[in-house]
């Protein structure tokens, strides 16, 4: 299990919403680009980490029960987005780190169980 | 579906092009099934199907009407759009072919899934169209059934 305040800490994520409890757990963890990938290929209770960002992420991840998101590269949604994020409680991070950089760091995070090494 | 077995109705209107209404039904839909206290997994793939739906809607048509009917046994959603039609169905089913624009890709759709994506999430699945007049597709989930995959 991912817990939430484990992938701020491992990608020096800035988390968007404040409402979101940090003990919040992710059972997989999916990146793309395309929401089209995430709705055939992720699976419920996903944390998903993408480049995309717009409402799209926002509605993609409540149709198809992504529990999370992390955008990569710094990038950031616009306020009424993160709004509906809140109302969902969809908890949104940023982090400034690349793709690569942050599927990597998640990958050892799944590796080792979800325990972040200290 | 004979139309006395139905226990619940209800009509979406989606307008083309109007990207910022994208999701909109199928969260709307999503809802319903849920407080319908159908299962989370039928729920799921019922949100996903009308999903995709909607917005190859918004993407390829002027307007259409997605309409929601749940039976006892299964959830039923027609889409009708008229818009330029499917002119080589099972082209459009296959997956990864797409005809999406940059700007639909830029959204981060238009990857080819969509028909495909629907199909994996029907226990059956049927699209009529007519070029130049527009798209009907019939989607058929059971409460207890798994998709086609």
């Amino acid at each position: 299990m991912i817990v939430l305040r484990d992938v701020l800490a491992l990608l020096d994520g800035e988390l968007l919403t404040p409402a979101a409890v940090s003990d919040a757990a992710f059972h997989k963890v999916f990146a793309s680009d395309l929401m089209s990938d995430v709705l055939a290929a992720a699976e419920p209770g996903a944390l998903l980490l993408t480049g995309l960002a717009n409402a799209h992420v926002v509605s993609t991840c409540s149709v198809a029960d992504l529990t999370g998101v992390v955008f990569v590269q710094g990038k950031r949604p616009a306020l009424d987005v993160i709004g509906q994020a809140e109302a969902r409680s969809l908890p949104l991070i940023s982090t400034k780190m690349s793709m690569f950089e942050a599927c990597a760091r998640m990958a050892g995070l799944v590796e080792d169980g979800g325990h972040a090494r200290r | 579906m004979p139309a006395d077995e139905a226990v619940f109705r209800q009509e979406f209107p989606v307008t083309g092009g109007d990207f910022a209404k994208a999701g909109v039904a199928a969260c709307r839909i999503k809802e319903l099934l849920k407080d319908l206290g159908l299962d989370a997994a039928t729920v799921r793939r019922a949100a996903i199907a009308a999903y995709e739906a909607e917005m190859n809607v918004i993407m390829y048509a002027r307007e259409g009407r997605m309409d929601l009917s749940v039976s006892p046994d299964e959830v039923h959603i027609t889409v009708d759009d008229r818009g330029p039609g499917i002119a080589d169905v099972e082209l459009a089913m296959t997956e990864g072919y797409s005809t999406a624009t940059a700007e639909m890709r830029e959204l981060g759709f238009g990857a080819g899934m969509g028909l495909p994506n629907i199909k994996r999430n029907a226990d059956v699945f049927a699209v009529d169209s007519e070029v130049g007049r527009g798209t009907r597709l019939e989607i058929i989930i059971r409460r207890n059934g798994h998709g086609t995959t």
